[in-house]
């Protein structure tokens, strides 16, 4: 929020110090763009994006226009989504995938005059692209310090889609975190191989509480893994991943990790509107609110709720950072030094496990 | 027991309960396939009765009609197939895969409003004292009503393609319509019930992944189920009981390389993954190696339309 205000301000000094020249590099109405990896209707991850896109048109009305496009495979398609996206007047396209980072940059190439938004990747070969992401780690943290809290048989589990180092950094903050309050907790990580297959997700889910799992975390879209978990009947507590997934808070959602693109869009596209817009790279986290704690419920004891959102403050307020040294990773070799906290690059990087998960990252 | 980290009794309990929606789609498929049509169009069909058992679950509040439900749905879009194909004499491969992209749309538009809803439970058949016998009771008494009702669908079909008249008039309109038409038998007929026969196994077998297997309805559920199921119809040579070994073995991979990457075990994931296309591919080479298309077992006239022109 004050981010956005601050930016605002910024705005109207430039327009001030620049008299209207500033104003005409606005734009009147802009049409916002967003090329989704899956179904809107997918509870999760996609879900949050058009939230966020519905808040731009919320924030903006009639100034602004809004075009998606469902489950848009990563790969040629994409390119072809959005070339036509551009040709069709898009003003800016925010493309909601890591796979879409080679067509993104592609396209861009073609379109100078258009923005192009990455969510989640590193590559901005061209200056009218830019890339977001959040800090879903942090999450990650909260989650883990109750999981390793509530965990009866001190397995728990974590349902990964692709060993890509986003997916990874959840692992490794999650079982860290679980370790810190629990010593005896083991991880077992299952790779599902997609970011989208309610069946598999469950099949997944399945298979983590045949082998005595009971807290299990899932890093893709769908609310599967917590319809799995549920008909354990309270045996067996999971997140909501990516989005609220509030209707299971009755069940085995304990908490959740959301994804709130909506402040970013927002401000993204009342930039291109004042004509302040310019490249960059973000990656907030919990303090700049785009990686937002679901509700913790009453399924947990007050004292792990206390500790959990404790935790969560400490990252908010910048005084703890998830990945603190002394950590090694899990071939024994030194990461992390005493006091080190982990560079931005080593995490956009990481394909490795901290000592003591078990198994190995697939190649 | 233990095996490597994993208890085959659950292991073999779970792989009967997720391959019921490939067995039961399979199981249609093979019926329309023995009659001689080629309906690529199940992935559409499984995921319309996903929707439709899933919709109507949730409003009579009955897991039972849900799967009614999910049967009707996938009858009646199949009925589109058929008449296209049927009375138009489209292409069937065309019209097939048209059919699964038609579903996957028309249910995405349908659902809208029904994700995060809760169906109505389905629990296990039997007392829960039979389930918890060791061994027997996970497997043979734990399951749900729809893993006894495919199998029991794998023996009726099975006895009804090999020992009734009506299994031999759908076998004959599948190997030689030109021949069963000269006999009397209205091909087209035939093979439109054949069709609306598949389309309802389909449907049901969505049906189980929205209600039973995953209980909630999401955008694409299916995930490609169809697909494996269309497979399965050519892994198991158009036989019923294969049908239910393929689904088996395909259900059962699938739940096993997930189970051994929880037991930490060392094969790559990749391997497991890829293990049911590799033997489908070589049953498919074994089988036809040097005997022709009847070895195999596909319906001579699989694929082609009929037009009563004499």
């Amino acid at each position: 929020m004050k981010r956005r205000t601050l930016l605002a301000t910024a705005a109207l000094g430039l327009g001030l110090a620049m008299g209207g020249s500033a104003f005409a590099q606005g734009m009147e109405k802009v049409k916002a763009c967003f090329v989704y990896v899956g179904p809107i209707g997918d509870g999760g991850w996609t879900f949050q994006h058009h939230q966020g896109a519905l808040d731009v048109q919320k924030a903006f009305g009639d100034k602004v226009e809004l075009q998606w496009q469902e489950n848009v495979p990563e790969g040629a398609d994409a390119e072809r989504v959005l070339t036509q996206m551009a040709l069709g007047g898009c003003n800016i396209i925010f493309t909601t995938s890591f796979g879409y980072m080679d067509a993104t940059n592609a396209v861009a190439a073609k379109f100078p005059d258009v923005k192009f938004e990455h969510a989640t990747g590193f590559k901005r070969d061209h200056a009218n692209v830019s890339t977001y992401n959040a800090r879903f780690y942090e999450g990650r943290a909260v989650q883990g310090t109750i999981a390793g809290r509530m965990t009866k048989s001190n397995k728990i589990g974590y349902i990964g889609s692709f060993p890509i180092p986003e997916v990874i950094m959840g692992i490794n903050s999650y079982y860290l975190h679980a370790k810190k309050v629990n010593p005896d907790v083991q991880l077992s990580v299952v790779w599902a191989f997609t970011w989208f297959d309610p069946a598999k997700e469950a099949d997944a889910a399945k298979a983590l509480i045949d082998q005595g799992v009971d807290v299990i975390a899932s890093h893709t879209d769908s609310t599967a893994p917590l319809a799995e978990a549920a008909k354990t009947e309270g045996k067996v507590i999971g997140f909501g991943q990516a989005s609220d997934m509030a209707e299971y808070k009755d069940g085995p959602r304990v908490s959740s990790i959301i994804d709130n693109w909506g402040p970013y869009y927002v401000e993204r596209v009342g930039a291109l509107l004042d004509g302040s817009y310019a490249q960059k790279d973000t990656w907030a986290g919990i303090a700049g609110g785009e990686v937002l704690i679901g509700e913790i419920t009453a399924a947990v004891p007050a004292e792990v709720k206390a500790e959990a959102e404790a935790l969560r403050d400490a990252i908010a307020a910048g005084t703890y950072h998830p990945f603190t040294g002394p950590i090694k990773k899990q071939d024994g070799s030194d990461w992390l030094a005493e006091g080190a906290t982990a560079p931005d690059g080593d995490l956009l990087g990481m394909m490795f496990y901290v000592e003591g998960v078990v198994g190995d990252i697939p190649q | 027991m233990d095996w490597g980290g994993i208890d085959p009794v659950i292991l073999v309990a779970t792989l009967m309960a997720s391959a019921v929606p490939i067995l039961l789609a399979a199981l249609g498929e093979t019926v329309v396939e023995r009659a001689g049509v080629l309906n690529l169009g199940v992935e559409g069909l499984m995921v319309i009765g996903a929707l439709g058992g899933f919709v109507t679950a949730v409003h009579t509040g009955s897991p039972v009609l849900g799967f009614v439900g999910g049967a009707v749905s996938g009858a009646l879009l199949s009925l589109i197939f058929a008449a296209l194909t049927q009375v138009f004499l489209a292409n069937q491969v065309a019209t097939g895969l048209a059919l699964t992209l038609f579903g996957l749309g028309v249910s995405s538009l349908g659902g809208q409003g029904y994700n995060g809803i809760k169906p109505p439970a389905t629990g296990p058949l039997l007392p829960e004292a039979l389930g918890d016998l060791p061994v027997v009771g996970p497997i043979l008494f734990g399951h749900d009503w729809v893993v006894y009702f495919s199998i029991l669908a794998t023996a009726v079909t099975w006895w009804v393609l090999k020992a009734t008249r009506a299994g031999l008039i759908i076998r004959a309109v599948g190997e030689s319509h030109e021949a069963a038409h000269a006999l009397g038998y209205k091909v087209n007929r035939i093979r439109l019930l054949c069709i609306a026969f598949g389309g309802a196994m389909a449907g049901m077998g969505g049906a189980y992944i929205s209600l039973a297997r995953v209980p909630q309805w999401v955008d694409g559920i299916t995930a490609g189920a169809g697909w494996i199921a269309l497979a399965i119809v050519v892994f198991a040579s158009w036989r019923p009981w294969r049908v239910l070994l393929g689904a088996y073995l395909f259900g059962g991979i699938s739940v096993l390389q997930l189970n051994l990457q929880v037991a930490g075990s060392g094969i790559p994931v990749e391997y497991l993954s890829m293990a049911p296309y590799l033997i489908t591919i070589l049953v498919l080479v074994l089988m036809s190696s040097g005997r022709g298309r009847a070895a195999v077992g596909a319906p001579a006239a699989l694929g082609q339309n009929f037009h009563a022109s004499r």
